[in-house]
């Protein structure tokens, strides 16, 4: 087991910045070399894409496309809704087969809304861009590039990027590029940077030109030589005076948001705030090279690099693939499983969860594909009771009380939960690991947070049915005097009347005398009427009387 | 002695004119008893609970004419709630209403329904769309879960349906909960 990093030593290359300590934090062992060394392999193209409606934090995204429509590289597929929201494109040419529920890379292990698009293996893409000079384009252009470019956070928690830059509502001190990439085994940010350190450098000033920040930092972790020698040869040769390259020590979780922003400045996120708060910005190097082929190629987030690695498959490596590109391909162009793989985890094994099955497609999101024997990664003993040893407080990097969360947590006192800054935890489990009665401290957050979700959820859902039921209740009522002042005025103008059947029996005399003219008016132009004698004259007189005898007759019955 | 008894006459007279403005001008219509019991109710409007809606029942408790125990969609996290806000004692629920079950919502089998609007006119919170002698459907994210539209359906066709998990509203177990899926700590 780790020590927890109480102290450290400011590393020798770095004579300007001064350094801070967050608190907390752990030093672990890394695993990053098993795959930091080989370069980035392209995964082959899959048969089948499966693409996630959400791959991001907000609204999921609306879709464009029908079963049976083709696509082509680059089609947008489905939309953003709302503000917080990222759109989606056809990351290959082929044709849309179905938007169906499939499996989704998942805690719950639970299926979501997915485009199914069979891929045609001709990769064409829609009409090709001309490059351009960022500096031409007016910062709406930019921005809407990047926003249309479905770009979400690559290191993980997949916030759109486009709200993060916030482009220029805010004045902002400081531009983080974060490539600390802290949690053991990943290493697919430490490869972007070494073999397109020059896409990376272009991102970053695209953003900087962007946010106009008055610093801009890289972050790199230590161990990162190769990765920083090639980001220093890359700033050295485009001259730029304005991004400077930070080392932090390796201390887990050096690479969180608000942990990298108080080692570089020393300077605290408000709880429950954002970094935009105190005037920063904070981006992933992934993200960088997204926005550099958002702004500059003009092609959308369509693939991204995923560390395949742990003892459990048999070439662990970083491998390039498409987004929907299937796990088990993943898998398999990574030479496969070895015999003793005991579980597949999806993120690293400290922030990751376990799926059940490999047939899940890869997401923006997805960092890291861990396999691991049971050698490797033993499955945690049973919990023991909590002997307020205070570890866990000792090595929260946010500066919590995980034992008081955990009893409120576990005695459902959510409320009292919340007022220990349940919501600052960032989910990092050095408290669970640090933990002598291995007690799963981080999935008792994870639980409480939901729940306090799912009852806001009920609430706001109770809250609408109120509303519901009292419009209801209006109309109803409305309704009722409507019909009521409706029946007063007919009684009313009944009543105005002296012999209700006076009116009535006028009504039929008018209706009688009507019929009677017409009829009349139709006898006026009998036909075959002229030079009649006067013996057929007689006939016709007797019938014409005759006739209006009995129509008095019927009137009369 | 006169001058006690005046200073202390006047500053009643003064205090009794502020506190007679004061309870016109911050005047509260309804009951902010009812209203806090309201909140807590779950809103399914079922009636299970023998008044007309969430509110009457609210008002009921509020006048001490209802125990806290008579909601059965709210279960025991609202009679909990309720005894919280009003000082009581938790009780178990009363089987006399009905007994608590997970949230359900309703569907109309399209096929079958005849477009009578029965069902319109029973649902509490106007979750249904339909009009006569057209098909009827039901607003599921509306759909309280009352199944008062349930016994006026002359061909029977509303069946009551358990709410199916989703990413959205799924919710970590609690350790100890039974799970295979254990989160996996370095």
């Amino acid at each position: 087991m780790a020590e927890s990093a109480r102290s450290f030593t400011r590393p020798a290359a770095q004579p300007f910045r001064q350094l801070h300590r967050f608190h907390g934090g752990l030093k672990l062992p890394g695993h990053r070399e098993i795959t930091a060394a080989t370069p980035i392999r392209q995964a082959p193209m899959p048969a089948q894409l499966v693409l996630p409606l959400q791959q991001h934090i907000g609204e999921p995204a609306e879709c464009l496309v029908q079963p049976g429509d083709t696509v082509y590289r680059g089609q947008p597929i489905a939309r953003q809704v709302g503000d917080i929201s990222a759109g989606l494109h056809a990351p290959t040419s082929g044709t849309v087969l179905a938007i169906e529920d499939r499996p989704v890379a998942h805690p719950s292990g639970l299926q979501a809304a997915c485009i199914i698009i069979e891929t045609d293996g001709e990769d064409r893409g829609g009409k090709t861009a001309t490059r351009v000079d960022y500096h031409d384009l007016p910062l709406d252009e930019l921005c809407d590039r990047i926003r249309a470019a479905g770009i979400v956070g690559l290191g993980g928690a997949g916030f759109p990027t486009q709200v993060k830059l916030g482009c220029n509502a805010r004045p902002v001190k400081l531009l983080i590029i974060n490539a600390v990439e802290c949690e053991p085994y990943i290493a697919c940010d430490n490869r972007l940077v070494q073999e397109r350190a020059a896409e990376v450098i272009e991102g970053v000033r695209i953003l900087q030109y962007i946010v106009q920040p008055t610093e801009c930092i890289i972050a790199i972790e230590d161990g990162m030589s190769a990765a920083e020698s090639a980001l220093r040869a890359e700033l050295a040769r485009g001259n730029d005076t304005g991004i400077s390259l930070t080392r932090v020590p390796e201390i887990y979780p050096s690479g969180g948001e608000r942990q990298l922003i108080k080692v570089l400045t020393g300077e605290e996120v408000p709880s429950q705030g954002f970094p935009a708060d105190i005037g920063m910005i904070c981006q992933n190097v992934g993200t960088t090279a997204a926005v550099y082929n958002a702004v500059i190629k003009q092609q959308p987030l369509v693939s991204r690099i995923v560390t395949v690695t742990g003892e459990g498959v048999a070439q662990p490596q970083n491998i390039e693939a498409l987004i929907g590109t299937p796990v088990s391909q993943l898998i398999a162009a990574a030479g496969g499983y070895n015999a003793h793989v005991d579980r597949l985890l999806i993120g690293g094994p400290m922030m990751g969860y376990a799926v059940a099955n490999d047939d899940i497609p890869v997401t923006k999101t997805m960092n890291c594909i861990l396999a691991v024997t049971r050698d490797e990664m033993p499955a945690p003993p049973p919990a023991e009771p909590c002997i307020r040893c205070s570890k866990c407080t000792d090595a929260c990097p946010a500066d919590l009380l995980p034992q008081q969360l955990y009893w409120y947590t576990r005695s459902s006192n959510l409320d009292a939960a919340q007022d220990y800054n349940l919501f600052d935890c960032i989910e990092c489990g050095c408290c669970a690991y640090v933990c002598p009665s291995h007690i799963p401290l981080v999935q008792y957050y994870r639980h409480a947070k939901a729940e306090i979700w799912t009852r806001e959820q009920q609430t706001r859902a109770s809250d609408f049915a109120r509303q519901r039921h009292e419009a209801r209740l209006e109309r109803l009522e409305r309704i009722k005097q409507e019909r009521a002042a409706r029946m007063a005025k007919k009684k009313q103008a009944l009543a105005g009347e002296d012999d209700s059947g006076a009116s009535k029996k006028a009504a039929i005399q008018a209706a009688l005398d009507r019929v009677k003219r017409k009829k009349e008016q139709s006898h006026a132009t009998t036909k075959n009427t002229e030079n009649l004698t006067a013996e057929q004259q007689q006939l016709i007189d007797a019938a014409d009387k005759r006739r209006r005898e009995s129509s008095t007759q019927s009137a009369d019955d | 002695m006169l001058t006690a008894l005046l200073a202390l006459g006047v500053l009643a007279a003064l205090i009794g004119l502020v506190l007679g403005y004061a309870a016109i001008r911050f005047h509260v219509d309804s009951d902010p008893v009812v209203e806090q019991i309201d909140k807590l109710l779950p809103q399914t409007q079922c009636g299970q609970c023998t008044y007309a809606g969430c509110r009457p029942y609210a008002e009921a408790i509020a006048a001490g004419e209802a125990d806290i125990n008579q909601c059965p969609p709210g279960g025991e996290a609202t009679i909990n709630a309720l005894a919280d806000l009003l000082g009581r004692d938790p009780k178990p629920l009363n089987p006399e209403h009905g007994e608590h079950s997970e949230k359900t919502v309703v569907i109309i089998d399209e096929q079958v329904c005849i477009g009578c609007t029965l069902c319109i006119q029973a649902c509490p919170v106007d979750a249904i769309v339909g009009a006569a002698k057209q098909m009827h459907t039901v607003i599921r994210d509306e759909c309280t879960g009352c199944d008062l539209c349930i016994p006026p359906c002359p061909v029977e066709c509303i069946h009551i349906v358990p709410l199916q998990p989703r990413i959205g509203n799924w919710v970590w177990p609690q350790p100890g909960e039974q799970d295979d899926r254990q989160v996996v700590h370095g």
